[in-house]
């Protein structure tokens, strides 16, 4: 008798003490997102769409690999195809949890390497409507979070997730996101100003498996306010392929070597 | 002679690997530009009586081929100058890259950019164009390429880079029918210029050795060769008749560190300019050693908006021996010669829109350059860049202060492909 009394009392306790917190979607998701594999490969192409319909294409070979778990340090190496006044540059970026990335940029035309002084929170991704946050992620201390609600998206049950920056310094008050919860991947975020007001929207538009881990082939960023919009979509996406640590030096910024960037 | 032939050898190697690598690569591509550009005075007219210190419509070619582990570039310029009225063409760069597991090898004509300055050069010791700086254009065509071989080595606890440089290169300064330059000696025009021949002895050598030292990008650098300034030597102080223009030899140790500081990046750079030639200081004719620094900062400010300042100077050796031997009515230079630079760049409208400022100003010299730019991408093929230069100063011989007459404004339209 004690013992059916104690199942009716787990069952009667509400569904979210088995349910996952905001903060472990969210991380969840980081792994997801921004961490699957120890490393990862992908031609991007970016096509940057003005209000009036004109088009401007960044097309790009990024690597990443991972140092440690999910949230630890990452590298990027990036290679610019197009347009024609960047081609052959290359970018590299270390990132650490906690503090600001170091990054280097390489200029072909004059053959320099330079670091360049940039904040993640602030600076557009080649002028796209992705800021670099967007593109190699935030740390998860950053913000703090709750589920707001359980609903479809897209046809497949997410978590709504709404963030709130803990420092005043962001563009945006707030982000609602839908997660996923079968692949803790992000199928749309909505940014809302300091008024209140929605003004930029991602959109997860293609996913793919590639070596059991599902990826975002194709998304968008588009900011309602200035009526721009970025779409990205991944081709030769590749992961588990053994990026030497020697790549992200200066010596293959400067030749970047074929076999990684084609 | 037998260094000239071996000289004739290696290039006759170098063209024959060029061809082979073009012939049988699996990757090759072609791009280039269109470029038309035009500076025109804004406070004088040139020396020469003309109105434009350059007009230019110019094509560049680049070709790419690469069959591993060899890499080919070609990059060629021909332009018609509309100044000068003539049409010419230049190799910018033509090298072939080998690319083994621990080192590597370029071989060829080569721009090489060493060092953390901006715009400020201590162990960049390698051919600058300053007529196309000051001329406006663009910024690419500061660097000029060097004859070379360049061999990298990466063992893996640090990294290491060593340039020979059998063919000399001066660097360009602003021609005198263009420019009004300070000329300490008008008077004498029976002048000859004398390089530095084509010998062992002659051959510049330049090492670079650098890793990473607590997050901080390290580098030690060391030069021999000469400097790219020209001196003048005359062939009587008091009543010289000829002048001889010559190259002196100079060596360069330098070290640099860059790194995140301060929410920004920080950037120091030392070098000590041993002038060989004159290492007491007696011979006016030559710069004498010097010791130059440079601390730079530069940082984020909002969005797509970036500021740098850097702060240079120059500090010569043996000042007593150089003033003794001055001769009466050179303009005498301070021990410090400083330099304080800012730069800021704004970007607007998704990146296609770059607005900027650059400067020097020299606290010593009292003179400055001045650089606005405003630079629109029309598309991703199209941009175009209106920007102008403003020289001036209280000495008719410091180095921006000599200038004063050679204000322009200039514009940059280029179609790349």
């Amino acid at each position: 008798m004690k013992r059916l009394m104690i199942v009716l009392l787990l069952l009667c306790l509400p569904l979210e003490v088995f349910a996952l917190t905001a903060d472990e979607v969210a991380k969840k998701s980081q792994t997801a997102f921004l961490y699957p594999g120890k490393d990862f490969k992908a031609r991007v192409m970016m096509k940057l769409v003005s209000k009036g319909g004109q088009e401007r294409v960044r097309e790009m070979t990024m690597l990443r690999k991972n140092y440690g778990d999910a949230g630890g340090e990452q590298k990027y190496f990036i290679y610019f195809f197009q347009p024609a006044d960047v081609k052959d540059m290359t970018f590299m970026v270390y990132k650490y949890p906690g503090k600001d990335a170091d990054r280097w940029l390489f200029i072909p035309a004059i053959s320099m390497v330079r670091r360049i002084a940039a904040k993640d929170k602030h600076s557009s991704f080649v002028g796209s409507d992705f800021t670099y946050e967007d593109v190699s992620g935030r740390n998860l201390e950053e913000d703090s979070r709750s589920i707001v609600r359980e609903e479809k998206a897209g046809g497949k049950d997410c978590y709504v997730i709404k963030s709130v920056p803990k420092a005043e310094d962001m563009d945006y008050s707030y982000k609602m996101a839908w997660i996923d919860k079968s692949t803790f991947l992000p199928l749309k975020e909505e940014y809302f100003d300091k008024r209140d007001e929605l003004y930029k929207v991602f959109t997860a538009i293609e996913i793919k498996d590639f070596k059991g881990f599902p990826t975002i082939t194709k998304r968008s960023m588009k900011d309602l306010q200035s009526g721009h919009m970025t779409e990205v979509s991944y081709t030769k996406t590749d992961y588990g392929i053994g990026i030497d640590d020697s790549l992200f030096s200066e010596r293959f910024l400067k030749q970047p070597p074929k076999k990684w960037i084609e | 002679m037998i260094i000239i032939n071996a000289a004739r050898c290696l290039l006759f190697l170098i063209c024959f690997l060029m061809l082979c690598t073009a012939a049988h690569a699996e990757d090759i591509s072609l791009h280039g530009f269109l470029q038309g550009n035009y500076s025109a005075d804004t406070s004088a007219k040139n020396p020469d009586g003309g109105n434009f210190k350059l007009a230019e419509e110019r094509l560049q070619i680049k070709l790419d081929a690469a069959k591993d582990p060899l890499h080919l570039l070609i990059k060629a310029d021909g332009w018609y100058d509309h100044v000068g009225k003539k049409w010419d063409s230049e190799l910018k760069e033509g090298y072939i890259d080998y690319t083994a597991n621990t080192w590597d090898a370029r071989i060829g004509r080569q721009v090489i950019t060493w060092g953390v300055g901006d715009l400020v050069f201590i162990n960049d010791v390698f051919p600058k164009d300053y007529e196309a700086f000051f001329s406006g254009k663009p910024l690419e065509y500061l660097k000029k390429g060097a004859d070379s071989a360049k061999i990298g080595i990466y063992p893996g606890f640090a990294s290491f880079e060593f340039v020979v440089i059998p063919l000399f290169t001066p660097n360009h300064y602003p021609d005198s029918q263009r420019f009004w330059m300070f000329d300490p000696m008008p008077g004498v025009t029976d002048r000859t210029k004398e390089k530095p021949g084509v010998s062992l002895e002659n051959t510049e050598i330049a090492l670079r050795a650098y890793r990473d030292i607590a997050g901080f990008d390290a580098s030690l650098y060391y030069y021999r060769g000469f400097l790219r300034q020209p001196s003048m030597k005359p062939d009587d102080l008091i009543l010289p008749t000829k002048l001889t223009i010559f190259y002196p030899k100079l060596s360069v140790y330098g070290a640099s560190l860059q790194g995140k500081a301060l929410d920004g990046v920080l950037s120091l750079e030392a070098g000590y300019y041993d002038s060989r030639e004159d290492r007491q200081g007696t011979d006016p004719t030559i710069p004498n050693t010097q010791t130059r620094f440079l601390v730079g900062y530069q940082r984020q400010l909002w969005e797509d908006f970036t500021i740098g300042v850097q702060y240079y100077a120059e500090y010569m050796h043996d000042y007593t021996a150089y003033t003794n031997s001055l001769p009466p009515g050179f303009p005498q230079e301070r021990r410090l010669h400083d330099l304080v630079s800012i730069r800021l760049t704004q970007f607007l409208l998704h990146q296609t829109l770059r607005l900027s400022w650059f400067s020097f100003w020299s606290p010593s010299d009292s003179d400055y350059l001045l650089n606005p730019e405003i630079k629109y991408n029309f598309s991703d093929h199209v941009w175009a860049a209106i920007g102008g230069m403003v020289f001036g100063g209280r000495k008719a011989w410091s180095q921006f202060g000599q200038l004063d007459k050679d204000d322009n404004v200039y514009m940059q339209v280029r179609y790349e492909f």
